[in-house]
Parts: structure tokens; sequence; C-alpha cells
């Protein structure tokens, strides 16, 4: 059992939790995900790691509720404990020296691009962070990424902050007024495809961090496939971070709908009761 | 008097009931019909049947034990050499191993070794086993990487040698397979439970969600402990590689088994994992693995089920009863038949498979003939899900993180037959070792392995 031992309510949507686990503490890095099940009839559901503190054994988890398992995570409360916390899963993200880096995150993949933030800026890179979503309220971690980042910059889709529109503008604006080196991309599938997109015309490095529905998140199941390069790989061993001008964005969004009318019937059912 | 020439069937569910439930088919023998069918045996001086059995079971020894009604007695025949035959006793290919031996093969069907393997297994556990007595402790420490037959058969022989066994598991139930992959219609869950509840009474603990790798690495494992045993399986997906292959509607073997049997999609939404299958389901391969996606489809209500193999009957890798089990049950099978690719509609969602039909040709190296392609053959069917399930690979985790062990051409951990492996104080077995076999091959692997760590252990 892994206690929850703090919780934050980010947005009416948005919650944040620190998990005792201190194996998965112990080795954690930037990039990396945990699965985890709520109790014995549970799913497995992966959430990155978006912080992690080896010391006190905790890791930080942020996640979006979308479905019945992010629903019910969200209802529970400090003191009580999840059934399983395996991790951490994946590789690495590729943090290195790369000289100008720009980060993206839209809606709640700016909660893992924090962890990449930090390491980037420890790593010496001069980091120019661009943060969007639908709202201004619905906008994560702010002031802790623009601690760490030398140019910092938001925008939502109704303007409520920053600039009106989609950060691919304002990746667009960095391009055109510096010498950009490497891109990382966290967001919906179609941010991330729209920004790989656009770097790929200037022929910009591109990682993105995809997250397609798992279950073992052992390289077991191959439920987590992603089509690279026209290669299949598996993204909770061979990725979730990938060359984002290789991906196959459009076969990514037709497999996560895949239970997309079972899931609506799972959380109808959880509501009505 | 004369031996009766048959065996005695084993009562089952009618084909027609047991495509509506997920219980067990068969019910096993009564006491009444294990006594006569243990009567059959001729009690063979040479025991030709201990030849065919990978761990060695003192087969004459225990059914001479059921013919007597001591089954007491033929319970601890058994356990000596075999920890876990309630699983052996249901999913061993017996017709190629102790029964295809048999000296009654020469006038008729072989005694029923396997279905009185199981009779006593199911005797003992539902009258409550004996604790067993707990041996000196030696103060060496082990750890054993995965709980499938192997790292389970590995961890109960070292504990019962006095060593303290600790088993890593990455997932968040024991087994491995036995949980994951094999259906409840054919190994319920709750007999895996308690077997696996019988090694852990022999002193052994297991740590779920233990990602060896990754959560820790082998090498801190073997800091920690006097030796290490990985047994880690063959869990790896083999795929077509045709086109389509990523179609909404296209799952590997393992993703469909794991979501139905360990995460128990066939009772969503009381349990929150989905599965989806339509009316049409076409499973590709003719393994175990291929029969278990056939029959758990029309479980959970596919209209049709169809097995598409390349080759004939004559050379389908599956236990002989599931072949059978599949055919009274509905399941189409279309032999000869080759995918070529999976057509999906325009929002990606598959519809079609197209294949070759095949014909057979030379022999190859496997002395099997080889199908080839008949040109121009190509034909279609229409259907809503397809079960790739034509083999499974080592498990690269480990290989991957450890690079000083030496890796075979397919995956594989090298180890010789005692599981030694390139690194001293590091063995292997089972799967992960061989690439995908059978169960009780990995367990007889954890048993001989269990002998070179205690070996191992006393030298250091
Ligand atoms: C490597 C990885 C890292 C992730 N990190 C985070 C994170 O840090 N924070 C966070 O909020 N979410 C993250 N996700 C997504 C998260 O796992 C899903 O939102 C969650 O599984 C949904 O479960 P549910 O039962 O609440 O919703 P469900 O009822 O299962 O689904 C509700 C809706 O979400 C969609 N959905 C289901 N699974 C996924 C998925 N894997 N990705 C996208 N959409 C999905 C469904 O199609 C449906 O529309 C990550 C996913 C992966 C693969
Ligand atoms: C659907 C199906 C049906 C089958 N039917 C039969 C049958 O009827 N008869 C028969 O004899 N054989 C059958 N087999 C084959 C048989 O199940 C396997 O040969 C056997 O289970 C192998 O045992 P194992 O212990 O080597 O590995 P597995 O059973 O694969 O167990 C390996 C365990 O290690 C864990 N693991 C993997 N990586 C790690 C890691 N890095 N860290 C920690 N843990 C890890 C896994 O989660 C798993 O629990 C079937 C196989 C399948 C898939
Ligand atoms: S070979 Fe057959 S008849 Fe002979 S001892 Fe073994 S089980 Fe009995
Ligand atoms: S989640 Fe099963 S292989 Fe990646």
């Amino acid at each position: 059992m892994y206690e929850i031992i703090e919780k934050k309510v980010l947005s009416d949507t948005v919650k944040l939790m620190k998990i005792k686990a201190p194996l998965v503490a112990k080795k954690a890095q930037p990039g990396q995900f945990i699965i985890l099940r709520i109790d014995e009839r549970g799913e497995r559901i992966p959430l990155t790691i978006a912080d992690s503190d080896p010391k006190k054994g905790t890791i930080t988890i942020i996640f979006l509720e979308v479905g019945k398992t992010t629903k019910q995570l969200g209802t529970l409360n400090v003191g009580d404990s999840l059934e399983n916390f395996a991790g951490p899963l994946g590789m690495p993200s590729e943090v290195k020296k790369y000289g100008t880096v720009v980060c993206v995150g839209g809606g709640v993949g700016i909660a893992p691009l924090y962890p990449i933030v930090k390491a980037l800026k420890e790593s010496g890179n001069n980091v120019i962070s661009i943060l969007g979503a639908k709202t201004k309220d619905l906008l994560l971690l702010e002031k802790e990424i623009e601690a760490y980042s030398d140019e910092f910059y938001i925008a939502t889709d109704d303007g409520s902050k920053g600039h009106k529109g989609f950060v691919s503008d304002v990746l667009q604006k960095v391009i055109d007024t510096q010498n950009v080196n490497m891109v990382m991309a966290i967001g919906p599938i179609i941010m991330m495809k729209v920004v790989s997109n656009l770097t790929k015309k200037y022929d910009i490095k591109t990682l993105v961090s995809l997250n397609p529905i798992m279950v073992d998140g052992t390289g077991m199941c191959g439920g987590c496939r992603v089509s690279i390069d026209g290669k299949t790989k598996f993204a909770c061993v061979d990725g979730p971070e990938f060359d984002g001008h290789k991906v196959d964005y459009d076969n990514l969004m037709l497999r996560n709908r895949r239970f997309i009318h079972a899931e609506g019937e799972a959380c109808k059912l959880a509501g009505a009761q | 008097m004369s031996v009766r020439k048959t065996k005695h069937e084993m009562p089952e569910q009618p084909p027609q009931e047991r495509i509506k439930n997920f219980k067990e088919v068969p019910y096993g023998y009564t006491k009444e019909i294990a006594i006569e069918e243990a009567k059959r045996c001729l009690q063979c001086k040479n025991k030709p049947c201990m030849k065919g059995c990978p761990v060695e079971i003192d087969i004459p020894g225990f059914i001479t034990c059921i013919a007597q009604g001591d089954f007491d007695k033929a319970a601890e025949v058994i356990k000596a050499k075999n920890n876990l035959p309630a699983i052996s006793g249901r999913v061993c290919p017996y017709e190629s191993q102790c029964e295809e031996e048999c000296t009654l093969k020469k006038i008729g069907e072989p005694v029923g070794i396997g279905r009185l393997e199981r009779f006593i297994a199911d005797y003992e556990r539902e009258k409550g086993k004996k604790p067993p007595k707990k041996p000196k402790s030696t103060g060496k420490i082990v750890a054993v990487v995965g709980s499938g037959p192997a790292g389970l058969t590995c961890a109960g022989d070292l504990a019962r040698m006095g060593h303290a066994v600790t088993v890593f598991e990455a997932l968040h139930d024991p087994g491995g397979v036995l949980m994951y992959g094999i259906p409840e219609f054919r190994l319920p869950k709750a007999i895996v439970k308690s077997e696996v509840e019988y090694v852990k009474s022999l002193g052994v603990a297991i740590n779920y969600d233990v990602v060896v790798g990754k959560t820790i690495d082998v090498k801190e494992l073997m800091e920690e402990y006097d030796a290490v045993f990985i047994g880690t399986g063959a869990g790896l997906p083999n795929w077509l590689n045709i086109p389509g292959e990523n179609l909404d509607g296209v799952y590997s073997a393992n993703e469909f088994l794991t979501r139905v049997n360990m995460m128990k999609a066939y009772k969503f939404p009381e349990y929150d994992t989905p599965v989806k299958i339509g009316r049409i389901v076409a499973t590709f391969g003719a393994g175990n693995v291929a029969m278990d996606c056939a029959r758990t489809s029309l479980r959970l209500g596919a209209e049709k089920s169809y097995i598409l193999y390349r080759r004939t009957e004559a050379e389908m890798p599956a236990r002989a009863e599931e072949i059978e089990h599949a055919k009274q049950e509905g399941v189409i099978f279309k032999l000869l038949t080759n995918p070529i690719r999976f057509i999906g509609d325009e929002k990606g969602i598959l519809k079609e498979v197209e294949y070759l039909k095949m014909q057979l040709g030379e022999p190859d190296d496997s002395g099997r003939r080889r199908p080839v392609p008949i040109p121009g053959s190509e034909e279609k069917i229409p259907i809503d899900t397809a079960l790739v399930a034509i083999g499974q690979s080592p498990n690269p985790l480990i290989p991957q993180t450890m690079k000083e062990l030496k890796i075979g051409k397919h995956g594989n951990i090298i180890a010789d037959d005692d599981g030694r492996t390139s690194v001293p104080g590091i063995f292997a077995g089972g799967d992960i070792a061989t690439g995908a076999a059978t169960v009780i091959l990995a367990m007889g692997a954890g048993k001989r392995v269990a002998r070179a760590i205690d070996t191992y252990l006393k030298n250091k």
C-alpha cells in the first residue's frame, strides 16, 4: 500500500498528490512515469512523475480528472492509500546541454514538463518555456516553471492570460527571433503534432512525450504501441519520449479512442451510484 | 484380467452451456472414477512414463496409492517432486510427455496420468493442506525475479532447503502467465492463488510492483542477496508485421488475455478495465495461446470466432485437449491461410482481413512441411477484432539493463542446464532462458536451478 501524504487542489479538475513510494523515489528521473491502481478492482493507469524526493521517499503526481479512475483518485485524501504504485517506468528524458531549448507544455502536459525544465536548466541550457491552456484557471505550475526559465510565455485559447491563441503561435515568434537548438513538447496529441510540424520546417530537433493507453507498463501487452518512422515501438519501454518528427500522431489519436464507449459507460454507472 | 483400453472420461460442462460462462470446463474425476482409472496402471518395472515427465514424478508410485484409496500418500509422492500439481494437472501437454511413453498405448489409450494428478491435487486442496515443516535456516538470502511457475518453484524449493527467499514481481498479482494469460475456464485463478499461498507458507515473501531493471537493478540485488534467480518469462508479443496491425481492433494475445484474465474485463464495469470485441473475431496462430483467445472470445459474446493458421491441424502446437475443446465450442478453423493485411474503415477501425491460401511444400528444418502461398488466392473476410497469437519472445528489460549477461540470438538469457548464467551468482530459468515453452518445463528448470543455487551457496 502506498500512502497519500499530501494533496493540493490545483483547479476544479486538476489535483496534485504526493505519494509515499521510497523505491520509486530513489530511482525516478525526469520523463519517467508510474502505473497505479487504486484498489482491487481498479484499472492500471499511467501518470508522469512530476517531481520526486528521494530523501522523503515521495513521488508527486498531477492529474486531470477525465474518467472513472482519475475522478475516483481525486476523491481520495491524505492518509488514504493506493493498492499499487509501480515505477519508475519508461526511459528517462534525454537531458543534456543543447544550447537554447524551448519547452512547450499544454494542459495537464505541463506537469510532466516541469521536472524536464528543471533538469534542462540545471544542465546549463538557455531555457524558454511556453505554457498553454484553454483558460487561465487551467494553467499549472506557472511559478515553479518560471523559476527555472530564462524566458517564460503563456498562451490561452480565450486570452484570459498571456497570448490569445495557441502555444505554436508563440513558438513561431521565438523561432523567428532566435536560434533554437531543441524543442521539448508535452501536451494534447494535437498540440504535439502541430509543434512538430512547425519545427520540422526549420529542422529543429523535437522531442515529445506520448501517452497511449497502457495496461502493464512493462512491455508485455503491446497495447501502448506507437508507430515511429513506420516502425512499431512500445511507449512504456521504448518511450514515452520520441522524436516528434517521426511519430504517427493520427494513429495515436485513433488508438487512444479505443475504449471510449465503454469508459463513458463506466463513468455514467459510477456517477449514478 | 484384461485391462480397459480407454481412459475414463472426465465429466465436463457441455459446450453449449460453457461458452456462456467463465467457469472451469472439466469437473475432474470423482473418487470412484479415479480409483478405477488408477487400477488400469500396469505398474511397469522400468517406469517408462517417468522418463516422459520433466520433473520426474514417481508416476506408478502415486497411481498405486490412488488404486489403494490412500489419497494422502499419493499427494505426498507427487509433492516430493512438484510443488504446484493443481496447475500442472490442468495445463501439462501429457499426451506428448508421460502419457506418450505409457505402455498401455500399445493396446489403446494410456493411463489418464494428468487427470489423476489433477484429482489428487484437488483432493488435497479441498481438504486443506498440511502446513509444511519449517527447515533449519541456513542464514543465506536469495532474490527471485518473477513469480511465474519458474520463479515460484525455485522460491519454494529454496525455502524448503532453509534459505530465506524474496520474490520480486513487476505486476500486482503473482503467477505470471498462469494469472494473466491462461483463462479462468482452463485454470481458475483461485487455484493459482491457493498454490501461491502454499509457496508463501514455506516462508517465501513476495513483493509486488517491483519492475527489476527499473525499480531496482539486478546489480543492487546482487549486493544485497547471496544469489539471484531470474525467471522473467517470455512476455514480449510477436507481431505479424503486416499493414494495418495498429488499427483499432487489433490486439496482441497478451493484451487481450491480460485485460480479460488479470484485470477481469469480463466483469466490466464491476471491474474498471474494459475490453471490446464486436461480433466476429479472428485469432492468428494455433498454439495454446491462440485456443485461449478464440475460446475467450466466444465467452465474451462473439458470434463467430475464427482461427487462421498457415499450416494444417497436424502441425498445430496446442495441446490436443485445447483443440478438441475449441472445436466442440464452435471455433471455426481456417487452415492453410496466411494474413497479408488488415483493412480499416475511414475512422481507422478494423473491418476486414485479407489472406492468402497456402499449400504444404517441402519439409523445413523442423521437419514440418513448409507452407507456401498459392499465387492469386487472396480472399477477405469481415472481422471486428483480430487477436495476434503467433508467439512471444523473452522479456528484454533485464538483458537491456544488465549488459554483463550473455544473451542468445532470440533475446534469451544464456544459461546452462542448472541455470548458471555468464555472471556468477546470477541464475536464470524458464521461458527467459529457453524462449516460450511450457509450464512444466519452467517448473522443472526452477527445481534444477534451486539445487544449483543451494550448491553455490554452500561453496560460497
Ligand atoms: C506515459 C503516460 C503518462 C501520463 N501522464 C499523465 C499525467 O501526468 N497526468 C494526467 O492527468 N494524465 C496523464 N496520462 C493520461 C492518463 O493516464 C489518463 O488520463 C488516464 O489513464 C485516464 O483514466 P480514467 O479511468 O480516468 O479515464 P478513462 O475513463 O479511462 O478515459 C476517459 C477519457 O480519457 C481518454 N484516455 C484514456 N486513457 C488515456 C491516455 N492514456 N491518454 C490520453 N487519453 C486517455 C479516454 O479515451 C477517454 O476519452 C498519462 C498517460 C501516459 C501513457
Ligand atoms: C495464453 C497462454 C496459454 C498457455 N497455455 C499453456 C498450457 O496450456 N500448457 C503449458 O504447459 N504452457 C502453456 N503456456 C506457456 C506457459 O505459460 C509458459 O511457458 C510459462 O508460464 C513460463 O513460465 P515462467 O515462470 O518462465 O514465466 P512467466 O509465466 O512468463 O512469468 C514471468 C513473471 O515474471 C514477471 N516479470 C517479467 N519481467 C519482470 C521484471 N523485470 N521484474 C519483475 N518481474 C518481472 C512477469 O510479470 C511474470 O509474472 C501458455 C502461455 C500463454 C501465454
Ligand atoms: S507406463 Fe503407464 S502403465 Fe506403466 S507404470 Fe506408467 S502409467 Fe502405469
Ligand atoms: S503497456 Fe503493455 S506493453 Fe506497454
